[in-house]
């Protein structure tokens, strides 16, 4: 047990703080989503399956702010044949 | 027209009604008429940090039920007669705290006061919300400790989002840290997180740093608040703390290691 402690050189203070970084931005980032974000994504990635089919991961929703505006971005990831192709609109 | 400071952090035993009661009496000390109400209903404590436990006859929900008026309920500090004590109720379920009641009395206490602070209970259940909601001011108080820093940035974004200020889209509430049960000797050794480390993840700015200190703890047991401690680092830090408060710019004292150890064992303890 003591050993496990010793075995890393680096001070626990910093661990922390890097582990809280981390977190603490993942977690910003998830509160600042719309949080009609997982119904819409569920609802267009049904509407494209109708035409291709894809998988669930495949499909992404963002929303990114600028300085001015707020961009809702979808990005799909089409099957192959071909090289995968990724259509934003 | 008062300004409406809530204390909070999101887990408890940080410091809040430490903070509160500090916070406050350095307010009145400064000659602000202050008002500090307890938002934690159901486990009551800052009437003890205060000293007033048994002066208390109504409280904060007697007052939003119309069961007795704010005169009545208020109670005067023994020491400084620029501070009031709104009590919470001890019996009562939380949600007797409405949204519009609160509003109706921190709107009469706005009247007559310079500055009421709000003394959040823990977590971020009904009565804590209700204490965040009206603030103008923010103070978050936080220990060099990865949970309750973490529970902080929660408590950043509930005050960014869920406040009146927030749903009205008005300036959003200003928001300071305050860093509690500081230990310097430790950040030097590498085992805390320090002052900036702090800063860095909540990016906000720092109020003040309150040292660990054996004088909190003293303070509490005999229901002063520990700013009225001359003596004590803890006593001092919280002075700069009102201080900056009210815009002074001081350095911060409290987060290098003391150099004078003997000296302020021997005559400041």
């Amino acid at each position: 047990m003591f050993d496990y402690f010793r075995a890393s050189r680096e001070p626990s203070a910093a661990v922390a703080k890097e582990r809280l970084q981390i977190i603490v931005s993942h977690e910003r980032a998830e509160r600042n989503r719309p949080s009609y974000l997982p119904t819409l994504q569920k609802e267009l990635l049904e509407v494209i399956r109708k035409y291709v089919h894809v998988d669930p991961a495949d499909v992404q929703v963002s929303v990114d702010k600028n300085k001015e505006c707020e961009i809702l971005a979808l990005n799909v990831v089409l099957p192959v044949p071909g090289p995968a192709q990724a259509r934003r609109a | 027209m008062a300004k409406i400071i809530v204390i909070t952090s999101g887990k408890g035993g940080v410091g809040k009604t430490t903070t509160s009661a500090s916070l406050s009496m350095g307010l009145a000390l400064q000659g602000y008429k202050t008002a500090v109400i307890d938002y934690d209903v159901g486990l009551r404590n800052l009437d003890l940090v205060m000293g007033c436990e048994r002066r208390v006859v109504f409280d904060f929900v007697n007052v939003i039920q119309g069961e007795a008026n704010l005169n009545q309920a208020l109670i005067r500090d023994k020491r400084n007669d620029k501070l009031f004590i709104l009590p919470a109720s001890q019996t009562r379920d939380k949600n007797a705290l409405t949204k519009e009641g609160v509003e109706r009395v921190l709107e009469e206490l706005q009247e007559d006061f310079d500055y009421v602070v709000c003394d959040s209970p823990a977590g971020i259940e009904h009565g804590a919300l209700m204490a965040m909601y009206f603030a103008d001011e923010a103070i978050v108080v936080t220990n060099p400790e990865v949970s309750l820093v973490r529970d902080s940035d929660r408590i950043l974004g509930i005050l960014a989002s869920k406040s009146r200020r927030a749903e009205l889209g008005l300036e959003p509430i200003r928001e300071h840290l305050l860093l509690t049960r500081y230990s310097p000797q430790r950040v030097r050794n590498g085992e805390m997180l320090g002052v900036d480390d702090v800063k860095d993840i909540l990016s906000i700015s720092l109020l003040g740093v309150i040292p660990e200190s054996q004088a909190v703890l003293a303070a509490s047991n005999l229901g002063t608040p520990v700013i009225l401690n001359e003596g004590s680092d803890a006593g001092h830090a919280y002075e700069d703390a009102v201080q900056r408060f009210l815009g002074e710019d001081l350095p911060h004292r409290f987060v290098d290691i003391p150099r004078k150890r003997l000296f302020g064992r021997l005559f400041g303890g």
